[in-house]
Formats: C-alpha cells, sequence, structure tokens
C-alpha cells in the first residue's frame, strides 16, 4: 500500500532507487574486490567524487522539498549544509587526539594556534559520535527553525525571503570566517584522521562512506517522497501555488512552511555531515551565497517539484564542473552562467519536464 | 655630502648666469667673509646680518655653515664652501661668488667651527628668510622648524609674519607656533592667557606642552590647574570631533551603499525584477573609470568626468541587453529573473576576468579628487569621500527629478501602478520596461565609477555589494527612492559606529541579523507602501 | 478584567471546537458561536482606510443566523473590503466584529476564522490548479488541519463519502481525478463553492459567484444557494442584478464604504438615493 503510494507513477524515482541500490553493490565490489590492473577497477578516487556527487543529490533533495514543493526560494541552503559538516567536522577533529602538529591531546592544533588554553563550552561532547550525529541534524534544524518561525509568522516570502535566507548564510559565512568563534577561522577544520577508529585514508572507510552516502539519499528521497504524496505535501503545494487560500481554508500556513524548512534543513545537515569525512575539510567558504544558489540551479536543471528531477541535476552539473573545471577553468563559470539562464527561460521544468513531454507526446501520437 | 653637491651645482649655474654682479655684492662679501672669526658671538653676529641681505646665495652660504661645509682656505683666508673628497683633502669654492677654486689638500683648507647654539640660530635665520618665500610649503616647513627651536626671539618674527600670510594652512601653523611660544613664556600672564586659549586646540604639540605644564611642580597651582582645565576641555572636544568624523565615515559608507542600491530599488520596485547582476554593472561601470584612464592618460583630471556619461551608457546598454535577451520573458516571475540575472552576473564576471585580467586594475585619482578638507584642527574630511557623498545626494535628487517630472517618470509611475490599465492608456509598457531597467542599470555603472575611487577594481568588485544592496532596498521598502536613502545612509552610521566597539565584521553581522530581526517585525521595510495594491 | 476572562474562555473553547465531525450531533462550535438571539455576525462601526482612502467608513451590520443577504454596491463600495475584515485578512482601524456573541474576529487569524466556520469564495475563482478535483475538496474538509495528523493521517470512508456527495453536488463527479486548472470558469466557481461546503460553515461569504457562467449555471446556482441559506448564513456580493433578484431575501446597499439602504429588493430597488448612486437610472 505504502510502496504503491511512494512509486506509482515514478518511473524516475524508481530508476533512482535502482541506481543507488545498484551503486551501493557494484562500487565496494569494484573498488575493494576487483584487482587494480582490471577494466573494472574502480579507484578510490572515484569512489570518493561518486559519494560527494550523492551528497549533492540529498542536498538537492531537500532544497526541492522546499523550493519545488512549497514554492520556499532559499538561498541560504548552503548553510544548513555547512552547519552539518560543521559539526561531523567537529567530532572528526576531536578524533585526531595527540596526532595534532602541536600533539596536544586535548585541543585542535588551530586553538593552540591561538593560544586558548581550554576547549570552549560548545566543542564539549563532540568526541562522542552519538552526540556529534544529533548536531548533525539539530543544529541546522534548530536554525532554520528559529529563522523559520520568526520569518513565516510574519509572512515574508518570496523574494523577499529569499533574500534573507542569503544574508543569513552571509552573515554566518563572516561569522566563521572570525578566528575568534573558535572553528578554525579561515582554515576551518581539516586534517582528519580517522572516523569511528577507522582511518579515513583507508580504502575499506572510504568504500563505507560512500555506501552510507547511497543509503542516506536511498532513504532519503523515500521520506521525501512519502512527506510530498501524503495530505501535508498536498497542503504544502496548496500553499505553493495559493497561500492566502490555503489559509482561508483553515490551514495554519506558517506552521506548514516552519515544518518543511526545517525538516528540509535537516536533510542538508545530514548530507554535509557526510560530505566532510569524503572530502577532508570544511571551511567558512561553504557558506558563501555562490554555493547556495549553485545549489538552485542543480534542482531547477534537474526539474524543480520532482525529486529524483532534483537529484538527477546535481548530479549532471556537478559532472559537469569537474570535468569542465579541470579541462578548460575559464569556461566553467560562463556555462554555469548559462544554465541559469537557459533553464530560466527555456526550461522552466527541467530536464524531468522535458522527459516527461516526451513521454506524454511518444504516448499521445503512438 | 649629496646636499653639499646640491648646493655647489646651484652655485654653478648662478655664477654661470652671472646673477654675482648685484649690487648688494659688496655687503654680501664682507658680512662672508665676517663669518671668518673664533668668537662664536661674532659668527652669530655675522650670520645674523648675512641673513638681512637680500642675495641669493644667503641660502647657500648659511646651509654650508649649517652643514659644517664652510671653510677658510689657508693661503688667502678666503671663505669657501669645500666638498670632502676623502683622504686626498677639498675641492673648494667661494662662497661669496660660487667660483671654482679647484683641489687643495687635507692642510689647505680650516673649518669654519660651529656649535649647537650657533647652529639653532642659523637655523632659525634661514627659516625667518623662508618665511618670505613664494612657496607656501617651503614657508610651512619654515614656521615648524622655527617653532620647534624653540627659540623665543622668533616669536616676534612669526606674529609679524602672521599678519601678512595669506596661505590659511600656513597661518594655522604660525598660530599653533604662538601658542606654543607662549605657552612658555616666562610672564605669568602671557602664560595664563596661552593656556586658556589653547583649549581649543588640538594640535599635538599644544596638547604635549600643556601636559607638560599640567604635571610641572615648579610652576604656579593656578597655571596648572588652567593646564588641566584646558587639557580636560580638549579631551572632549577630542570626542567631540572622533564622533562627527566616525558620523562622516558613516554618512560616506552609507552614501555609498545608497549608490549601490537605488538602481536596484528602481528595477525591483517599480519592475518587481531581482536583478542579481546588479552589482556586476557596477563593476562594469568601474571598469569603463579604468578604460577611460588607460585610453586618455593625458586627460586624468577630467577622466571622471568622462567615466559618468560613458559608464551611464555602457551598463545601461548591457541593461537593456540583460532585459531585452533575459528578463523580458520572466515578468511576473520574481524568483526565476533572481536565477537568470545571476546566471548573467556570472558571465559578466568571467567575461571581465577573460578580457582584463583575474586581477585588479589600478585606477588613478585625479589630483582634485585627493587631499582632505580640514575643517577645525583635529578634524578633517578626504575629498573623495566627501565628493562621492555630495555625488550620491546629486546622483538621488536627479533621479528624483526623472520620475516626478518627466514623461518618462510618469509612464514608469503609471506601470507600477497598474499595468493592463497603462497599456489601455497607450503607454507602451514594453519601451517604460527597457528605459527603466536601462536607468537602473546605467546607475549602477554610474555607482561604479565613483566606487572605482575607493576600492580595487576587480571581477569581483560586485559580488560584494549585492547583499549589501539588497538589505538597503528591503530595509527602506521596496519601491520607495527616500526609503532607500534613509537606509542606505542610516545603515552606513549604524554600522560605522558598531565598529570601534565590535569590529568591522562584527558590525556587519550585526547590521545584517538586526535587518533580519527588522524585516520579521516590518515586512515591508521602513516606509512601506500602503494600499491594496500591494496585496496582490 | 472581565475581558481577561472572556479571552481565556474563549481560547479554551476554541481549543475544544477543533474537531467536529460531518453532520453529527451540534458540534461544540455552535454553542461557542452563541447565535441565540438569531444575530451571526456584528459588524458595528467599522472603518478601515489605506493611504487616507476610507474603504469602509463607520459601516454597521448585522447577519442573521439562516438568512441569505445580498450586498451590492458600485465599484470601491467596501464590498471586498468587508469580506476581508470578517475573515481576518484586513484589521479595521476602529470599531469591532462579533461572530456570534461571543467570537471576537479582529482577535482571531484568518484560519482560525476558516476553523471556526466562516467560509468565502474569492471574487476571482481560486482554486488549487495543480491539484486534482477530489484533492481540492480533500484539502478543504473539515479536518484536523495540524501539521503532524496531516502527515500520518490517510482519507476515512467516511470523509471519501462526504467528498463523493460534494462532488455529485457540483455536479463535477466526472472530472474528479483531472486538474482543477483544466476546469472551465464556471466549473472552478462551482468547485470553489463545493469546497466552501467541505469546510461545513456556518457563514458563507460569496464574492461574485455567477461571474462568467452561463444561464443555465447561473440559475443553478441561485437554487444552490437559496438551499443553503437556512441552514447557513449565506453572504453574496454580486453586481448581476437579475441573479440578485431572483435569490435575494434581503439586500444591503454599500456606498462610499458604509450602509446606504437596506431592506428587500423591490423596496431598495425604489429607493431614490440607491437609484442614484448605483442603478443609475
Amino acid at each position: 500500500m505504502l510502496s504503491r503510494r511512494l512509486l506509482d507513477h515514478e518511473a524516475g524515482g524508481i530508476a533512482l532507487l535502482v541506481v543507488v541500490v545498484l551503486l551501493s553493490v557494484v562500487v565496494p565490489i569494484a573498488n575493494l574486490w576487483v584487482p587494480e590492473s582490471s577494466a573494472f577497477h574502480i579507484s578510490t578516487f572515484t569512489v570518493t567524487l561518486l559519494g560527494k556527487y550523492l551528497c549533492y543529490a540529498l542536498l538537492a533533495l531537500a532544497l526541492d522539498l522546499v523550493w519545488g514543493y512549497c514554492g520556499i526560494l532559499s538561498l541560504g541552503h548552503g548553510a544548513f549544509f555547512a552547519l552539518g559538516g560543521y559539526a561531523m567536522g567537529m567530532y572528526l577533529m576531536r578524533q585526531i587526539g595527540s596526532r595534532g602538529v602541536y600533539g596536544d591531546p586535548e585541543l585542535p592544533d588551530f586553538m593552540v594556534f591561538l593560544n586558548w588554553d581550554s576547549l570552549p563550552w560548545y566543542w564539549y561532547g563532540f568526541d562522542q559520535f552519538w552526540f556529534a550525529a544529533i548536531m548533525v541534524m539539530l543544529v541546522p534544524g534548530l536554525l532554520a527553525f528559529v529563522f523559520g518561525w520568526l520569518a513565516f509568522r510574519s509572512r515574508v516570502s518570496g523574494v523577499y525571503l529569499s533574500i534573507m535566507t542569503q544574508a543569513m548564510t552571509y552573515a554566518l559565512m563572516l561569522a566563521f570566517f572570525r578566528n575568534e568563534m573558535g572553528f578554525g577561522g579561515n582554515n576551518g577544520l581539516t586534517d582528519f584522521k580517522d572516523i569511528l577508529g577507522q582511518s579515513l585514508q583507508a580504502d575499506g572507510t572510504r568504500v563505507a562512506l560512500f555506501v552510507a552516502s547511497a543509503l542516506a539519499l536511498g532513504f532519503g528521497y523515500l521520506f521525501c517522497r512519502y512527506v510530498v504524496t501524503s495530505k501535508l505535501g498536498n497542503v504544502v503545494t496548496a500553499v505553493r501555488d495559493a497561500e492566502a487560500r490555503t489559509r482561508f481554508i483553515g490551514y495554519r500556513v506558517e506552521r506548514y512552511q516552519v515544518w518543511v524548512f526545517t525538516v528540509s534543513a535537516v536533510l542538508a545537515g545530514i548530507a554535509g555531515a557526510l560530505y566532510v569525512p569524503q572530502v577532508g575539510i570544511i571551511n567558512p567558504s561553504e557558506f558563501q551565497p555562490l554555493n547556495s544558489i549553485e545549489l538552485v540551479v542543480w534542482v531547477a536543471l534537474g526539474g524543480r517539484a520532482t525529486l529524483y528531477g532534483a537529484a538527477l541535476g546535481a548530479v549532471v552539473v556537478n559532472y559537469a564542473k569537474t570535468t569542465l573545471t579541470a579541462a578548460m577553468p575559464e569556461v566553467w563559470l560562463f556555462a554555469l552562467g548559462a544554465i541559469f539562464v537557459l533553464v530560466t527561460v527555456a526550461l522552466p521544468k527541467g530536464i524531468a519536464g522535458v522527459w516527461a513531454q516526451y513521454r506524454s507526446r511518444r504516448a499521445s501520437s503512438g | 655630502m649629496r646636499i653639499i653637491r646640491c648646493i655647489v651645482m646651484g652655485g654653478l649655474l648662478f655664477s654661470a648666469i652671472g646673477f654675482a654682479a648685484e649690487p648688494g655684492q659688496r655687503d654680501f662679501e664682507l658680512a662672508v667673509k665676517s663669518l671668518n672669526t673664533r668668537s662664536f658671538g661674532e659668527k652669530e653676529i655675522a650670520a645674523a646680518r648675512l641673513a638681512s641681505i637680500a642675495h641669493d646665495r644667503v641660502d647657500i652660504v648659511l646651509t654650508a655653515l649649517l652643514e659644517g661645509a664652510l671653510y677658510t682656505k689657508r693661503d688667502n683666508d678666503l671663505v669657501v664652501i669645500a666638498e670632502s673628497l676623502g683622504r686626498k683633502g677639498y675641492r673648494l669654492q667661494e662662497a661669496a661668488t660660487g667660483a671654482e677654486l679647484g683641489e687643495v689638500g687635507r692642510r689647505g683648507a680650516k673649518k669654519i667651527s660651529v656649535n649647537n647654539k650657533l647652529r639653532r640660530v642659523v637655523r632659525g635665520l634661514l627659516s625667518g628668510r623662508q618665511l618670505a618665500d613664494p612657496e607656501p610649503a617651503v614657508r610651512l616647513s619654515a614656521v615648524q622648524a622655527l617653532a620647534a627651536s624653540g627659540d623665543p626671539t622668533f616669536r616676534d618674527r612669526l606674529a609679524v609674519r602672521a599678519q601678512e600670510e595669506t596661505d590659511s594652512e600656513v597661518r594655522q601653523a604660525i598660530a599653533v607656533a604662538l601658542t606654543v611660544f607662549d605657552l612658555e613664556s616666562p610672564n605669568e600672564d602671557a602664560r595664563m592667557a596661552a593656556i586658556r586659549a589653547s583649549a581649543s586646540n588640538l594640535h599635538p604639540t599644544v596638547r604635549m606642552k600643556l601636559t607638560a605644564i599640567a604635571g610641572d611642580p615648579a610652576l604656579s597651582d593656578d597655571l596648572r590647574d588652567a593646564a588641566r582645565a584646558s587639557l580636560s576641555e580638549l579631551e572632549q572636544r577630542a570626542a567631540r570631533f572622533q564622533m562627527l568624523e566616525t558620523f562622516f565615515f558613516g554618512l560616506s559608507l552609507g552614501s555609498i551603499l545608497v549608490l549601490a542600491a537605488i538602481g536596484l530599488s528602481i528595477t525591483f520596485g517599480v519592475m518587481g525584477v531581482i536583478n542579481m547582476a546588479h552589482g556586476e554593472l557596477i563593476m562594469l561601470g568601474a571598469y569603463t573609470t579604468y578604460v577611460v584612464q588607460t585610453a586618455f592618460p593625458e586627460a586624468l583630471e577630467l577622466s571622471l568626468l568622462i567615466a559618468v556619461p560613458a559608464a551611464f551608457m555602457v551598463s545601461g546598454l548591457v541593461g537593456i541587453a540583460i532585459e531585452r535577451g533575459v528578463i523580458r520573458f520572466l515578468y511576473g516571475r520574481p524568483l526565476e529573473t533572481l536565477l537568470a540575472t545571476f546566471g548573467v552576473s556570472l558571465i559578466l564576471q568571467q567575461a571581465v576576468r577573460s578580457i582584463f585580467s583575474p586581477l585588479n586594475r589600478a585606477v588613478s585619482t585625479p589630483e582634485w579628487m585627493s587631499g582632505s578638507l580640514e575643517i577645525a584642527q583635529g578634524l578633517s574630511i578626504t575629498y573623495n569621500r566627501l565628493y562621492i557623498f555630495f555625488f550620491a545626494l546629486a546622483v538621488f535628487a536627479a533621479l528624483l527629478l526623472v520620475l516626478k517630472r518627466t514623461r518618462l517618470g510618469l509612464e514608469v509611475r503609471a506601470v507600477t501602478q497598474n499595468r493592463s490599465m497603462a497599456q489601455a492608456m497607450g503607454i507602451r509598457s514594453t519601451r517604460v520596461d527597457v528605459m527603466t531597467f536601462g536607468l537602473g542599470a546605467g546607475i549602477a555603472g554610474v555607482a561604479g565609477v565613483a566606487l572605482s575611487q575607493l576600492t580595487n577594481v576587480g571581477p569581483n568588485l560586485g559580488q560584494g555589494y549585492i547583499v549589501d544592496s539588497f538589505m538597503v532596498v528591503v530595509f527602506g521598502g521596496v519601491g520607495n527612492l527616500w526609503g532607500t536613502l534613509v537606509a542606505g545612509l542610516s545603515l552606513g552610521v549604524v554600522n560605522k559606529f558598531l565598529e570601534p566597539a565590535a569590529g568591522a565584521v562584527v558590525a556587519k553581522i550585526l547590521v545584517l541579523v538586526f535587518i533580519i530581526l527588522f524585516i520579521q517585525k516590518r515586512p515591508r521595510g521602513l516606509f512601506p507602501q500602503k494600499g491594496r495594491a500591494v496585496e496582490s | 478584567m472581565v475581558e481577561e476572562t472572556n479571552r481565556r474562555e474563549r481560547n479554551s473553547l476554541i481549543d475544544r471546537s477543533r474537531v467536529f465531525e460531518f453532520r453529527s450531533e451540534p458540534p461544540p462550535r455552535e454553542e461557542l458561536v452563541n447565535t441565540d438571539t438569531g444575530v451571526i455576525l456584528y459588524l458595528e462601526n467599522i472603518t478601515v482606510s489605506f493611504d487616507g482612502f476610507r474603504a469602509l467608513d463607520d459601516l454597521t451590520l448585522y447577519i442573521e443566523t439562516g438568512e441569505l443577504r445580498c450586498l451590492i454596491g458600485p465599484n470601491g463600495a467596501g464590498k471586498t473590503t468587508l469580506m476581508d475584515v470578517i475573515t481576518g485578512k484586513t484589521r479595521p482601524d476602529q470599531g469591532t466584529a462579533f461572530y456570534g456573541q461571543r467570537v471576537d474576529l479582529l482577535r482571531l487569524s484568518e484560519p482560525e476564522i476558516a476553523t471556526l466556520g466562516i467560509g468565502r469564495k474569492f471574487q476571482k475563482p481560486t482554486v488549487f490548479e495543480n491539484h486534482t478535483v477530489f484533492q481540492n475538496l480533500e484539502l478543504a474538509m473539515a479536518a484536523d488541519k495540524r501539521v503532524w495528523p496531516t502527515l500520518v493521517r490517510g482519507l476515512s470512508g467516511e470523509e471519501r463519502d462526504r467528498i463523493d456527495e460534494t462532488l455529485t453536488l457540483i455536479g463535477l463527479i466526472d472530472t474528479v481525478g483531472g486538474l482543477a486548472g483544466a476546469l472551465s470558469h464556471g466549473q472552478k466557481q462551482w468547485l470553489e463553492i463545493g469546497m466552501l461546503l467541505m469546510q461545513n460553515p456556518l457563514v458563507l461569504l460569496v464574492d461574485e459567484p455567477v461571474a462568467g457562467m452561463t444561464q443555465p449555471e447561473t440559475e443553478a446556482t441561485a437554487e444552490l444557494l437559496n438551499r443553503l441559506a437556512g441552514d447557513h448564513s449565506v453572504v453574496v456580493v454580486e453586481h448581476d442584478m437579475e441573479f440578485v433578484r431572483s435569490i435575494a431575501r434581503k439586500v444591503t446597499v454599500l456606498h462610499e464604504g458604509s450602509v446606504l439602504a437596506e431592506g428587500p429588493f423591490e423596496a431598495v430597488q425604489a429607493d431614490a438615493r440607491v437609484r442614484e448612486v448605483y442603478l443609475g437610472a
């Protein structure tokens, strides 16, 4: 019953799940057990790159939930991603222990460098994985809740909200750049050694992180799907299409908006937490407004209000970015800019929309 | 050494031209000769006599005396200027005429010795002569030298000079010097008067002297109390000036914010278009300034005057191209305009990077914009900030005029209020859209010209202003030009007042947080548009 | 002090009124919305101004329980603003608005007012165009409209029946799975009326229900509204005089933000001032 609700008429979603499952089976085998000489071997570098894409896809799902379905264009979702990342990064920093350059068993290197003599209170607890895991969700969720509660209660919407979210991530970026904040300033958190007792350099750990990202994307997709196919999903899209009308039939629109915004921020935080151990660094530039806007174009290109489209868009744009910045770095910004213009002017429904149109045309002609 | 060589060269030049044959020549030669005496007292008299003669070489000889380069030739007791050649001896030049006398051995010339007192006197004499120099800069350094000498005999000379001085800067320096002299006067009444008078004088030397007097146990209690009172008044005055200065810095920052935001206010408020490429249009304006300066390097002074209309055209045309090429497909979908124009901004940035280079370009400041205006002792304002402030106000006023007094403005307002009705009245709304967007973009370009005088001109110039500009527009209330003005100026001032207490970055964060919270309270900004039209 | 206790009492009553079933025993909100005196809406001395323009000027109006009232008046007379005040969209500068004897409308938000049983149909038909007809009705249906229940609860059989019932009533049973955006203008009007009914309201505010409808559709609408009156209090804003004549028992004429005349249609029609400002004949 539930599976029918989630996957009926959702070929793209089924494809997404199939790909995720396949990847989480094939990639570990191809990396760990297929010999390096074989053509089917997948290098650890590629595994990490793919894992990164999967995290981006999860982040795109999160944004699609608020933007595609609820009509809230957040230009600050990168902030939730980064906060999740920082929470994970703090755990990883604490795991370094006395292996840092200064060999302080308690303090991360940058604190020793700043002549701090004790750990700030907000670093307490991050030596425990479970605590960090909770914070990964709690911190972005709490920020989104407070921000959303303030904004939606006073009916700040549309463009104003977008600008405010952008200001939020901008302010956070400025704050995290400061050394006094205690998050490593400019350099952020890096030089991680291990996670849950496993070395981050080991192939096995990399593969495990990859599989974790794949599972997170799969379950994230199913969760989002559950939300959007529920009556709540209908209410939320109703808010997107006719906010005032929804209010006049008795829904407290702001509560729905806050709920979706918060849930989405938590998802973004999880994506960030999986991202950081794979790339090995988190720094304030993750907060920069450009990142958050770029994220919007992933969703727009893939097709807003289709979850699989958002994930697809994230992978396509990032694959293009990886290839182009390596081959012709100066072309990349032209290409990205062109994607923005093209998608908004010519492809308002994104790739998923084109695909749906093609299918319906085929269905009607044949 | 170099100074001496200069003097020698100068002497050569003068003698070659033949200035030596002047009526005062004889007096002068006698005075020079009288320098050759063992007694320091006589030397002082001789130097003073020399200083009173109008002759081109007086300064040269006195300077040589001061530098210890004045010698007498052993064989004929002629006063000469000597350039040391090390072990080989000296190259000599006649002091009175500048005639070359060839080289002599180390024993061939004898130095006219100077002591510190004599040096001070000579320095004073030289400064005194320079007080009458036609060049104000020379007079200024002369006044400063006299004040630093601390020799009360120069007080009267300065007082006389004060009567005839025309340059305000020099006059002020003389006033300071006179105060300093009076503060050290042996006459208690004069001293008291000076202490009282210096309560409004923020010159650091005056302050130092007052502090010394206040702490000098050898002086009378009255003097010390008066000094203390004057000092505390000075502190207050300094604090007041500090406030004023911060306020002005705030206004200056605010005027930049207004310049950057006002074009946005038009496109956002009037057309409902979120132009994320606005920052890049500002950047184009700044680059236009650079191109103008590079193209006409000889017209640096005029470059800004050329750049303002040029930047208006460049950014305006690019803006029109953006409107025709992208935005017109997106009317009524503000979020889509946001994304599309963001794409455009990336393209513009990269284009500039590819054409010019990713590095910052150097834009020069014309003479008339550099330097600063001194409002009072201890309170000055740099001209570039001052001009930009008034420039921002002028742009604002011009814009207001365009919107309130011209046909275009009327049409713009009509379209803003009711697009379809305006169309029905025969207003070509397409044309209005193009013109409005072009106007907003052009103003961004003009803002770029102003910014080029304050910050680095590079491809990322615009990015830094986009968040701030939106904050200003939203804070002031969309569609309200006056709101933008008030919001920009007040945010600038608040920011600058927060900075000393919190640091620049935290101040900025605080302002952002403040606006975010403010918008929750008043979602339509400081000066909201009212009425039913807003609801839809 | 008295006001304070009143408010607290009201709030507790509001909480109790959250869940109620369709056409079962009298819902508690009827107890809350005390209409013992026979009046359901008390609007007294209401003034609303926009930028100096008075949209409503010291307006006083009472709507009785179960009556069908037509509001007419030239453009700008304040009809829509009046609806905005009743539904909580616009807060008046002065005046009081009570729903029944106890509920102060000026203290409640739009969703609270809607939940308490004041339904509104907009001038321009607004349905959720990207939802199916069925979903439109489901969304409008009186139910627990808090976030979590909405997420986890499904539809009960009873609720399905109710939706079907309404679909039949508004004649859209054949288009139930289609998108609301694909409906004709008249059908959208009906769907919106259907949504209004799904809310199980005590008061229906209907703004220009027959605009863009064909003659038979208009007649059907008139019949429907007449049927609804009695169980519900219905306030209709309409320009179509024929339509007003066909449904109206009592007509209120607004002019420049206040009541110009009130009474049976014929009496109002005969009023000289009304003829001057509105009927123009």
